[in-house]
């Protein structure tokens, strides 16, 4: 039942962003900041917490998630430290997507030859 | 009806049909890599008793490995244009961006190549993930406290 959410809610998102796609002239890069903001957003509403529940990796896996983070580690570190937990916090959930990306991209270019 | 009608209709409808097709194919593979995210995450969950927190984590971290692998090794941009959004829209999308960007600017060399370019096509993202995150977080604490 949970991996039927997941397909669900993943699947839901990424054919909401391919009609996006086809039926507007924005680029995957317009479709792409627009969802991480409606992920800010929805976490803001409080309605994220509850598509994780719902769909558990479905909804972690897809790039609203990175917005749902930052909110949570910017509210929650204004909950801890104050106006300063806003700035310092911010990207403490997140960090392990963005830290991830960029290792891993980079060892593997210098191990890989670039393609033509 | 006569040709002109005929190739009025076709036109209106060729499109259409694409972009069904487009919409079912990301759909299904959106909806496989969400499904393979929950199955990591049970896994890891049963296997090392972390907490799912921990868990979406070390999910989210195998899913841009495996993203940065399959780009290095050139295959994932065959994927990603048959796909589309149902690659570009998960975690999957924003490694591949960066791993590709990577790549291509290589060989201009390490700063001015690789160091200036490697966020060139997801800087969008964490740009305005971060702005438009920051001010809701205001906004939340303003509403909630």
């Amino acid at each position: 039942m949970n991996f039927l959410c997941a397909f669900l809610f993943a699947g839901v998102a990424c054919l909401l962003a391919q009609i996006i796609l086809d039926n507007t002239k924005l680029t995957p890069g317009h479709v792409t900041s627009l969802f991480t903001i409606l992920g800010a957003f929805f976490a803001f509403l409080g309605l994220y917490e509850k598509f994780i529940q719902f769909a558990g990796g479905g909804a972690t896996s897809i790039i609203s998630n990175f917005g749902y983070m930052l909110y949570k580690g910017a509210y929650l570190g204004f909950q801890e430290n104050g106006i300063i937990g806003l700035f310092s916090e911010l990207l403490c959930y997140s960090s392990c997507a963005i830290a991830g990306v960029v290792v891993f991209a980079f060892v593997l270019t210098l191990l890989c030859k670039p393609r033509d | 009806m006569n040709k002109d009608e005929y190739k009025k209709l076709v036109n209106r409808l060729t499109p259409k049909e694409k972009k069904s097709k487009n919409a079912i194919i990301a759909f299904l593979v959106g909806g496989l890599i969400g499904v393979l995210a929950e199955i990591i995450i049970v896994i890891i969950m049963e296997c090392f008793a972390t907490s799912r927190v921990e868990a979406c984590q070390w999910s989210c971290l195998i899913i841009i490995f495996i993203a940065c692998l399959f780009t290095a090794l050139g295959f994932f941009d065959n994927w990603v244009t048959k796909a589309k959004a149902g690659i570009i829209l998960p975690t999957t999308g924003f490694a591949h961006s960066i791993m590709s960007a990577a790549l291509d600017y290589k060989r201009d060399g390490f700063i001015t190549g690789i160091g200036a370019n490697v966020f060139k096509l997801a800087g969008s993202v964490i740009l305005y993930g971060i702005v438009s995150a920051f001010f809701f977080a205001v906004l939340g604490v303003i509403i909630y406290g």
